[in-house]
């Protein structure tokens, strides 16, 4: 229960009132780094909706997610800059490597595959962001060296 | 006014109502002297840490510059700036020497800012391989021999009056604003001129909305002032989805005062009391810096009850966005902040009639309303003077892709295509050919070379059959394929389109998939697949047509452009991935048979 108290803890900080629907979901997000169903009953009962006009509103936007992410984040731009510089083959890449799709965690919680529609740092296209530090014109190459340390460091 | 520096209220002295009708009196040019670093007593380094500089590394480079200063010269001062533009040359550090003008220099990693630290502040020896150029006038010298960055290709062309202090100032320190005439317009606005003098103001400028439609500000803002309801809004639209364009943070990032005093201007012309920013909740550093400045500009008294004496009161909030495409909408923006779904309403009612909360909204995006400071300072007339008779003031394009220089540019309207692709980010790199430019991201549409003489003016990008959007440019070169560009844009638009109209949110599916078979390989194909795969060609021109005539918001009437605009210009190279399933430039492998 324990969980279920730092929820409500967080949603009294907010007036219940509708406008704050999103900045509420965005900020449990940010807590737990996913929106579970206990945080979509809880907001619904605190701002008095029901869960179905949270959950469509929680699934209109791009942000949020519902499912636990990895340790690492790795969010691939695919904005038109990226795509025009290779970012496709690199998306193929990273599937192949990791052996998940995106939207989707690695076996052993170490990594989740996002996409994003644009990172906004077109001009050091292809872009991949690591935990929100963004790393710029990466290659496979770039990629693997990456992976490669953010593996050893979690060996160690 | 507790928690300011001195500076700052000495700086707002300048503010009052007697001060702005006097000339500016020596206790305050001194301080402006000292923060502007015209009277600069020890060396200055300034690195660019927005997005794109971070991106880069800037901030290994900055902690660097840290540890040197720590360890060889404590007096010296290390100061964060926005981006000067130049995004491919990032990390860009400026460096000021007393006494001398401010120097900038390229790709600052940390190795070269030691070496740059070493042979400038220790030696007095500039490094030429990473100089860009000096700053002219930042200082009270020149240095002898040393390029302005004005003659630099990349700024020679450009007209910067938004951008022009960008990475110069620190967009953490109100008082540098200030010094620079920050506010000055608001005060202005505030002591001696009525709402609809100001409204008037900005319509004499010919302002229009930098967002995409390219409606009059000033008429817009009339509307909302002569609606007698007593709560009204500001929306300032920082929520950018527009993947290739990053004006609206970047303005933000390096400059969040100018664009908190355009706010504060619009409010008080159409008589707003609160006003909104909404802003992606992932843009962290614009949130940041944005945060600081609202809390600054608090404390200042320049955002709160009674601003500057005048009566005028203003709240601003930041209201983080989750994202979504169509969130640049005006009614979806509304809906957003209203903890709803982002789904745009018909227009008329407009917002200037019933926007957040059923009343009047005034909803501009942050370039537009970075430009409205210095249209109040400085009179419509030196606005008006710049550009086209119908398209006045400056743009700002984000240009990427595949170019020499990458970066943000501010052009006068009225500047042709040309002279932003070949001159200022320098043509194509590599000896390839250019193929085309795409405007306006997923939802504007391609310039070919015989395009790329049309003007910068929402004129001219009419007649050329598209729209001016948000200002991103993406360059293409001949290693790229038109239909599989087609294919990545529409599969955009398909996720992005919220749903609300049919002919939007299945007209776009249809089109993704027309052109997903187009680039399809035929031992992909079973039964009938190959005579749907023409026929759906032969009905791709209609159902554009249709999409465009038909759908609710800009989203599903701009969504077809691109499709329209390619056929028009790479008819050919359709027609070669149709017809003899072959993709000239070798991007489309579904295409071919698997060896």
């Amino acid at each position: 229960m324990k969980e279920e108290s730092e929820i409500i803890s967080l949603l009294k900080k907010y007036q219940p009132v509708r406008e704050n629907l999103i900045p509420i979901l965005l900020a449990l997000q940010e807590k737990e780094g996913f929106l579970s169903e206990e945080i979509l009953f809880q907001t619904a009962r605190y701002l008095g909706l029901s869960t179905g006009k949270v959950y469509g509103v929680a699934t209109f936007y791009n942000q949020f997610r519902f499912r636990k992410k990895g340790k690492w984040e790795l969010r691939l731009c695919l904005g038109t800059a990226c795509h025009v510089k290779g970012s496709g083959k690199l998306l193929e890449f990273l599937r192949n490597e990791l052996g998940i799709q995106p939207g989707e965690t690695t076996a052993d919680g170490l990594f989740s595959l996002e996409t994003a529609a644009c990172l906004g740092v077109c001009g050091f296209a292809p872009v991949l962001s690591v935990n929100g530090t963004v790393h710029s014109s990466v290659t496979e190459e770039k990629i693997r060296n990456i992976l490669k340390k953010i593996r050893e460091g979690e060996k160690a | 006014m507790k928690g300011i520096s001195e500076d700052a209220a000495a700086l707002l002295q300048g503010l009052t109502y007697e001060a702005i009708r006097h000339p500016v009196s020596k206790k305050i040019s001194g301080i402006r002297d000292r923060l502007t670093g015209r009277s600069l007593k020890v060396p200055l380094i300034t690195v660019g840490t927005s997005a794109c500089g971070q991106g880069a590394g800037s901030l290994a480079s900055m902690h660097r510059f840290g540890a040197l200063i720590r360890e060889k010269l404590p007096e010296a001062v290390l100061q964060e700036t926005g981006c000067l533009g130049l995004c491919s040359e990032e990390p860009i550090a400026g460096i000021q020497m007393p006494g001398m003008n401010r120097l900038f220099f390229r790709n600052v990693t940390e190795a070269n800012a030691e070496k740059l630290f070493r042979s400038l502040i220790l030696k007095k020896k500039i490094p030429e391989d990473l100089l860009i150029g000096q700053l002219p006038e930042s200082g009270p010298a020149e240095w002898k021999g040393i390029p302005s960055i004005d003659d630099h290709p990349f700024f020679r062309g450009q007209t910067r009056r938004i951008m022009k202090n960008f990475g110069i100032l620190d967009p953490f320190s109100i008082e540098e604003y200030l010094a620079r005439g920050g506010y000055l317009a608001l005060a202005k606005a505030l002591h001696s001129m009525t709402p609809s003098e100001v409204c008037g103001e900005i319509e004499a400028g010919g302002l229009r909305g930098r967002g995409g439609a390219g409606f009059l500000t000033g008429v817009k803002w009339k509307e909302t002032l002569s609606n007698p309801s007593m709560r009204k809004y500001v929306i300032c639209n920082a929520d950018e989805g527009d993947p290739g364009t990053y004006t609206g943070r970047s303005i933000i990032e390096s400059n969040p005062h100018r664009v908190l005093e355009g706010i504060a201007i619009a409010a008080y012309a159409v008589g707003a009391d609160t006003a909104y920013i909404s802003i992606r909740a992932r843009c962290t550093t614009s949130l940041e810096r944005l945060e600081h400045a609202i809390a600054e500009a608090g404390a200042c008294g320049l955002t709160g009850e009674n601003i500057l004496d005048s009566g005028f009161s203003l709240k601003i909030h930041i209201r983080k966005s989750a994202g979504a495409f169509v969130c640049g909408e005006e009614t979806a923006l509304i809906r957003s902040l209203e903890g709803r779904r982002g789904m745009p309403y018909p227009r008329p009612p407009y917002p200037s009639e019933k926007g957040l909360y059923e009343k009047p909204t005034v909803v501009d995006n942050v370039e537009t309303l970075a430009n409205v400071p210095d249209i109040i300072r400085n009179g419509s007339g030196e606005f008006a003077s710049l550009g086209t008779e119908k398209s006045r003031g400056t743009k700002i394009l984000t240009v990427s892709g595949n170019i020499r220089r990458t970066g943000i540019v501010e052009v006068a309207m009225g500047t042709p295509f040309r002279t932003v692709v070949e001159d200022i980010c320098g043509g194509i790199p590599g000896g390839k050919k250019f193929k085309a430019l795409l405007l306006g991201g997923p939802i504007g549409s391609c310039f070919p070379d015989p395009l790329l003489d049309t003007r910068i003016d929402y004129e001219s990008i009419r007649e050329a059959g598209s729209a001016m959007g948000s200002g991103g440019v993406v360059v293409l070169d001949e290693t790229n394929c038109m239909v599989n560009t087609l294919e990545y844009l529409l599969d955009f638009i398909r996720n992005e389109s919220c749903g609300k109209c049919i002919p939007c949110r299945e007209g776009t599916r249809h089109l993704h998939e027309i052109i997903a078979r187009i680039a399809r390989g035929r031992h992909t194909e079973s039964g009938n697949d190959a005579l749907l795969r023409f026929k759906s060609v032969i009905e791709l021109r209609n159902l554009a047509e249709v999409i465009r005539e038909t759908s609710l918001c800009g989203l599903g009437q701009n969504a077809p452009l691109m499709v329209l605009s390619a056929l028009r210009f790479f008819r050919e190279e359709f027609e070669e991935h149709v017809f003899e399933r072959h993709c000239p430039a070798g991007v489309c492998r579904n295409l071919e048979k698997p060896s």
